[in-house]
């Protein structure tokens, strides 16, 4: 006796959430069952194998046809063939878009290319991630890529509406289709300590800062307006940074600098000699990265440079994260005391940020 | 010119790519009615275009309305090739033409395609204008509804319920006419559902006219059947009950008192008050209108198998279960006294109701209270026929007889039980080859035809006690006399009312009476066999089955009886047994819902005896087996609450030795012939209760009555409407269907190998349904649906439809107690004399009813038969805790941001938690599925998971469109799958019907009320319908 078809279909249709967690971790049906057996729900149940069996088929054949429909959530949303609650559509989406961590840093800022899509493999056997797992979000990163990618408005709020996803996801979107459009490294030895938390939090800053749609410029001339709002950082800005060469360069405004941010902290810093000591470094680097955004290239080397420049050296002193942010605060707050400096806009746009990123940065 | 059909095409979405090159399609859409068609404009370079049509208007007789669908093709325009379909939308315009259902059906529906599936989505608006006409010659019967429903809609009151209608019409199936050769799978399939769809329509038509002339103005228990008889046609025939109905329109009906179930008590004079004699013009009406199209009964005898055409090889076999037996010997002689004694002792009414309609049958399962005074038990018949080309199908005389035949062999053994009416009657048939099995089985019953309606329930008190109504025992009292039994049957004085006599077992097909007083909780009881038979040719063929039928059915009748006493039970309801063949094998598959009637006398266990007694380790064998089943005796009685009160045997005086049953088939008597035959096919004059085993056959037996797992705990099956003993549903519902097939090894073709895998096959079937719902427990799958099929030499097919409900766990255990109160109530009982009354009654559902019937007819029941106030007071607080789980039922996230309304279905005639306030028509709908890259789709069961998915889809469409959110009674009457993995193709034909409703949550009704009502209601249910 063998079973030659087995199904069932309810009205309204049954997700199960452990075995949609299976299948998108891109498990077998035979592994999913065998995981299944091991999670000691036949004791739970008293069912048996053939009926795990049967149950993880069936599922999987719902999730298989629900896929289609997954790739573009709206319609799940508008279609008739299946009959879903919403609040399990929400979740259906939000789990099938949702992304493992290990894979998302290993892909993070990578052109979502053929080529790189070659790599899964490698990707899977270092993470640990199923290969068809590693497509699912790859392929998830990449069409949410491709549908924003020539859309004006909003990143966060265009990814929202095209694929229904929650505020905290769309946000992590945002950040991996802003990365994957800058090409920013993540991936040198250096940067392994950082999680992709740190990164989209930086994302996200730069996003509301450093990009088109952060000065709320509104296309007057909606042609002319060729870049995208979110995506792409504002080349003016970055041509513009090239202006704060002049607090390094300069030797007076350097040290006036220095001195204003000494006098300040004296007392307060337990690593104020250290600082004192650093303090050209430390200022030629951060005012050089933001120097050198106007290339490309150094663009994607932001981050490799930042934790070269500013966090490692900090990092072998010993800097307490306190003492960075007092150093930082004052630092950037200083530079409104440079009489000789005009570019206070600029300064407070670049330093804004960054301040907020190296923050971040600044952990093992 | 008496109607105007209005058509207009709005718009499409997610329409396929039809143009690979521009990765668009060019979309425009074609309009058919009858031979008129329309175009709207091509919608250039869109998968959602806007067509926004104007108003394509045909101008038709209503004959046709009613038989033709509205047809809508989509298609791709292309300048240079053929346009290219994208698929069909065949839309049911029936709906709109009876006044208080739809109005106007707008909606977006799946484009459906045969061989591609749902492709996309259209929006139409479609209306119609009707005319009317005076000519009483017409044709047309708009305005009769149609309900599936087996029980007086919730909405409506049966003013005259007029009895059994049908009507069968036959074609040629064009999957078997010549031209099929040459034209496309596609093509072929479209004519197929394009002509099912006619049919139905004209069927529906007829019936409808009939309903017309016999002065009603519905059909309620509408079933209809498509027989594929392959090479020599194709027949649609349909079964119903006709009746006149009253809409409640009254204020009373919508005071949503839901919440507080002190006013629902309240308001019980009030639902009573329509009195009818307000309508006593009608029941004056009937016995001119019998327009069957068959000529009945000339010559149905056994005999007259020589002529070709009716090819009847029978024994049709008959089976009297439901009352007990003892001996079997004397039955031929008292038969046929029985018969006339009844008749002449039961005086008037019954024999009038029996002159006015040639088939008392109602397809009725459910009943107002008190309509049903006795049930005798189930009648069924079955008859083997040989199928030859129809060749006129405008004189279907052939199918017509065979029927009539089968029905009048019913009516004869409901008389033989001193019953003057079928209830809870169906027909099915079985086809394989050119062997055709037709089969009808119902339960005898005496109806009352004065239901009392008038008056209030302190006026009726008085009267009542006198006339002494049995209160939940009286339809168990036995209907024949007990002198002149029809059957030795072993008899008990009721042990609810201690005056009537009662059978110790009782068997039916109908749902069980509200009013029944019920010990502990029901369950489904299920009964399986397989026979295999040699491969055949046309009359030795039909020769094997006959001899085959009445070793089949009396096997099943001994399983089932064996099930039941090992459940602790003693009465079957919803039974439905149905025999499948296949070309080497008969499948017969019995299920029913066993309960403990505390009116029956309690079951006696089941005794093994051994045949060698002298064989110590097969002794010692042998009472293991009797403790094992002992064991299981008790631990479901347990397990299902059964608690009989103890007093019992020795107030009665007369207790029952040795509980004893004789299973008893008896061939029937024909009209013509007059000898009357019983065929006995117990073992011998043994007692059937002690199973005797003497081979291995009988250990498998025994064996297979043990392999019944019962269900995990939280789950309760039963394949009627509502589940004995449970009564606090909440609103969560899930309805689905289940298919599974499987393919046997040719290897071990034996009986008891092919028992096993049939047994295994169900068993593990419903585990796994128990397994998948089991987020739901506490809960009940009610209306368990299992369908048997052979669609090929070893292939075995279940197709499984139920609904889960959910119910709240401790208020179960309240009821229960309840009924065992109830149960010890001396309610005054009898009903001795039927009153000459026309059969006219009330329905008992009226609005204000809210969700579970059962807990509202209990306490309609109550109040009525006068149970004191502290017993009501009991019910009032049962019903309580319903609020709850309403309330729990608000708080989930609301559907706010989903455009897709949510549509229930269930095969259940009521919606838990909800009240039904409006009925939009039928939905009957046929679908063809075909592919011809299996592999490609998922295997046969990704085709068939997918097929459903849609017919599912398509059903809701159908019901949204229509301003409904919920089908009831749905249910899938044919799932035929068809496959042929070596050519990567299979096919499937699925047919579904129900009711399209509008229903309103109690939780909402509470806003209908206070505010005029706007937001709640669907659009089309105004004016009359929602007042306040």
């Amino acid at each position: 006796m063998t079973s030659e078809l087995d199904i069932f279909v309810g009205n309204t249709t049954l997700i199960d959430e452990d075995v949609y967690r299976l299948w998108l971790d891109g498990y077998s049906v035979s592994d999913a069952v065998a995981l299944r057996v091991r999670s000691g729900i036949l004791e739970q149940t008293g069912a048996t194998a053939a009926v795990l069996q049967s149950d993880t088929m069936d599922h999987y054949r719902t999730f298989h046809m629900l896929e289609r429909l997954l790739h573009a959530p709206p319609k799940l949303l508008h279609q008739l063939i299946f009959q879903i609650p919403p609040s399990r559509q929400a979740l259906l989406i939000e789990r099938y878009y949702a992304f493992d961590e290990a894979f998302v840093r290993e892909v993070l800022g990578k052109k979502l290319s053929k080529g790189t899509k070659k790599d899964l493999d490698d990707i899977s056997t270092k993470t640990g991630i199923t290969l068809k797992s590693c497509r699912r979000q790859f392929d998830n990163f990449k069409r949410v890529f491709k549908v924003v990618e020539e859309m004006r408005g909003s990143l966060v709020d265009n990814i929202q509406q095209h694929f229904l996803l929650s505020d905290r996801l769309a946000r992590d979107y945002a950040a991996i289709v802003f990365f994957a459009n800058n090409r920013f490294e993540t991936g040198k030895k250096k940067l392994q300590y950082l999680s992709f938390g740190d990164f989209a939090f930086c994302a996200e800053l730069m996003i509301q800062n450093w990009t088109l749609g952060a000065v709320g410029e509104a296309p007057t001339d909606p042609d002319s307006q060729v870049d995208d709002m979110d995506m792409d950082l504002d080349k003016e800005f970055l041509q513009d940074l090239k202006e704060l060469k002049v607090l390094v360069a300069d030797k007076d405004l350097l040290d006036l600098h220095k001195s204003l941010v000494c006098t300040a902290l004296r007392g307060k810093l337990g690593v104020f000699s250290e600082m004192e000591a650093n303090f050209k470094n430390l200022s030629r680097g951060l005012v050089n990265v933001a120097a050198k955004l106007t290339h490309n290239k150094d663009v994607r080397d932001l981050f490799v440079d930042l934790v070269e420049k500013f966090v490692e050296p900090c990092r072998s002193d010993h800097w307490p994260l306190s003492d960075v942010r007092l150093f930082l605060n004052q630092y950037s707050a200083s530079v409104h005391s440079l009489d000789g400096f005009r570019h206070q806009a600029l300064w407070d746009r670049y330093m804004g940020t960054l301040h907020g990123c190296l923050l971040r940065l600044y952990h093992d | 010119m008496p109607g105007k059909l209005k058509v207009k095409i709005v718009a499409g979405r997610h329409l396929p790519v039809m143009d690979r090159a521009s990765d668009l399609t060019d979309a425009f859409v074609e309009v058919k009615f009858g031979n008129t068609t329309f175009k709207t404009d091509v919608y250039l370079k869109s998968l959602n275009p806007q067509w926004n049509s104007e108003w394509f208007k045909f101008e038709v007789d209503d004959e046709d309305l009613q038989d033709e669908p509205l047809q809508i093709t989509v298609l791709d325009h292309d300048t240079y090739s053929a346009n290219d379909a994208i698929g069909k939308v065949y839309i049911d315009i029936d709906p709109l033409l009876y006044s208080e259902a739809a109005t106007v059906i707008s909606g977006w529906f799946p484009i459906y395609d045969t061989i591609h599936g749902i492709r996309g989505e259209i929006n139409v608006v479609v209306k119609v204008d009707l005319f009317n006409d005076l000519n009483r010659f017409r044709q047309s019967s708009c305005g009769v509804k149609f309900f599936c429903t087996t029980s007086i809609p919730k909405c409506y009151r049966a003013v005259i319920i007029h009895g059994f209608v049908e009507e069968l019409v036959v074609n040629e199936d064009p999957e078997y006419q010549w031209i099929d050769r040459i034209r496309t799978p596609r093509a072929s399939n479209e004519a197929r559902q394009r002509l099912i769809s006619l049919m139905s329509g004209e069927l529906q038509r007829k019936i409808g006219l009939k309903v017309l002339e016999m002065r009603g103005n519905a059909v309620v228990g509408y079933l209809q059947c498509f027989d594929l008889e392959g090479e020599s046609g194709l027949v649609v025939r349909a079964i119903g009950t006709a009746c006149t109905l009253d809409k409640l329109s009254s204020p009373a009906a919508f005071l949503p008192a839901c919440n507080s179930p002190s006013k629902e008590m309240k308001e019980i004079p009030f639902n009573e008050d329509p009195n009818p004699n307000t309508h006593s013009s009608g029941p004056s009406t009937p016995l001119k209108n019998q327009t069957y199209s068959f000529s009945p009964s000339k010559s149905y005898s056994r005999q007259s198998s020589s002529s070709d055409t009716d090819l009847s090889l029978t024994p049709k076999t008959g089976m009297g279960s439901g009352s007990a037996g003892k001996e079997g010997g004397p039955f031929k002689a008292l038969l046929r006294q029985q018969t006339q004694s009844a008749l002449e002792q039961r005086g008037g009414s019954p024999h009038r109701f029996c002159r006015r309609r040639e088939f008392p049958f109602f397809t009725l399962t459910a009943f107002p209270p008190g309509f049903l005074v006795h049930v005798g038990g189930v009648v069924s018949a079955r008859s083997v026929k040989l199928l030859d080309r129809i060749h006129n199908p405008d004189e279907p005389e052939t199918r017509d007889a065979w029927w009539a035949e089968i029905r009048q062999e019913i009516k004869s053994h409901a008389k033989a039980l001193g019953c003057h009416a079928v209830v809870g009657y169906s027909e099915s048939t079985s086809i394989c080859e050119e062997v055709c099995i037709l089969s009808a089985s119902g339960t005898a019953a005496v109806l009352n035809p004065r239901f009392l309606q008038d008056g209030t329930v302190e006026g009726c008190l008085e009267q009542r006690l006198e006339e002494n109504l049995p209160a939940g025992c009286g339809f168990c009292h036995i209907p024949y006399d007990e002198l002149n039994m029809p059957f030795p049957a072993h008899l008990t004085y009721c042990y609810n009312c201690r005056k009537q006599k009662v059978p110790d077992v009782l068997f039916t097909t109908i749902d069980l009476p509200t009013d029944a007083t019920v010990i502990g909780k029901g369950c489904l009881i299920q009964a399986r066999l397989c026979r295999l038979k040699k491969k055949a040719q046309a009359e030795a063929n039909a020769t094997a089955i006959s001899n085959l039928l009445p070793f089949m059915e009396y096997e099943v009748h001994t399983q089932l009886m064996n099930k039941l006493k090992l459940k602790g039970m003693n009465a079957l309801f919803g039974l439905r047994i149905q025999i499948t063949v296949g070309e080497n094998m008969l499948m017969g598959l019995a299920s029913a819902t066993g309960v403990y009637l505390a009116a029956l006398p309690t079951p006696g266990g089941i005794q093994i005896a051994g045949k060698t007694p002298n064989d110590g380790s097969y002794e010692q064998h042998i009472s293991h087996m009797q403790k094992k089943i002992n064991d299981t005796i008790a631990k479901n009685k347990e397990l299902y609450e059964i608690t009989p009160p103890e007093i019992s045997e020795e107030i009665i005086g007369s207790p029952i030795p040795e509980p004893r049953q004789r299973s008893r088939l008896l061939r029937s008597q024909s009209e013509s012939s007059d000898e009357v035959t019983e065929l006995d096919l117990s073992h011998g004059k043994k007692d059937a209760f002690v199973l005797e085993i003497d081979d291995t056959d009988a250990m498998e037996d025994v064996h297979s009555l043990l392999t019944d797992v019962p269900p995990p705990s939280g789950f309760y099956s039963c394949n009627t409407e509502i589940m004995p003993g449970i009564n606090n549903w909440t609103s969560e519902i899930q309805m689905f269907t289940s298919v599974r097939v499987i393919r046997l090894s040719s290897l071990n073709l034996t009986n008891q190998a092919l028992n096993k895998n049939f047994n295994d096959l169900c068993e593990n079937l419903l585990k796994s349904l128990y397994f998948k719902l089991r987020s739901m427990i506490p809960c009940c799958l009610c209306h368990v649906n299992f369908t048997v099929s052979l669609p090929e030499d070893e292939l075995i097919q279940v197709t499984v439809t139920a609904v889960a409900i959910t119910f709240d766990k401790n208020q179960a255990l309240q009821t229960t107690k309840i009924h065992v109160e109830k149960s010890l109530q001396r309610a005054s009982t009898d009903n001795e004399e039927l009153l000459q009354f026309p059969l006219e009654l009330c329905s008992d559902s009226l609005p204000s009813h809210p969700f579970p019937p059962a807990k509202e007819h209990l306490e309609s029941a109550s109040s009525n038969s006068g149970i004191p106030a502290a017993q009501r007071a009991v019910t009032v607080e049962k019903a309580s805790p319903m609020g709850e789980g309403n309330f729990r039922n608000r708080s989930a996230p609301p559907c706010a941001n989903s455009t897709v309304g949510v549509v229930k279905m269930t095969p259940l005639s009521f919606i838990p938690g909800a009240k039904i306030t409006k009925y939009l028509g039928i939905i009957n709908m046929f679908f063809i599925r075909e592919t011809t890259s299996l592999r490609e789709e998922g295997g046969v069961s990704g085709f068939l998971h997918a097929f459903i998915a849609e017919v599912f889809a398509m059903v809701r469409a159908h019901v949204a469109a229509l301003g409904g959110n919920a089908v009831v009674s749905y249910i899938m009457k044919q799932c035929v799958f068809m496959e042929n993995p070596n050519k990567n193709q299979a096919q499937c034909l699925i047919n579904v019907s129900g009711d399209a409703v509008v229903f309103v949550r109690e939780s909402e009704l509470e806003v209908v009320s206070t505010q005029q009502p706007t937001a709640n209601c669907q659009p089309s249910c105004t004016g009359g319908e929602v007042t306040t």
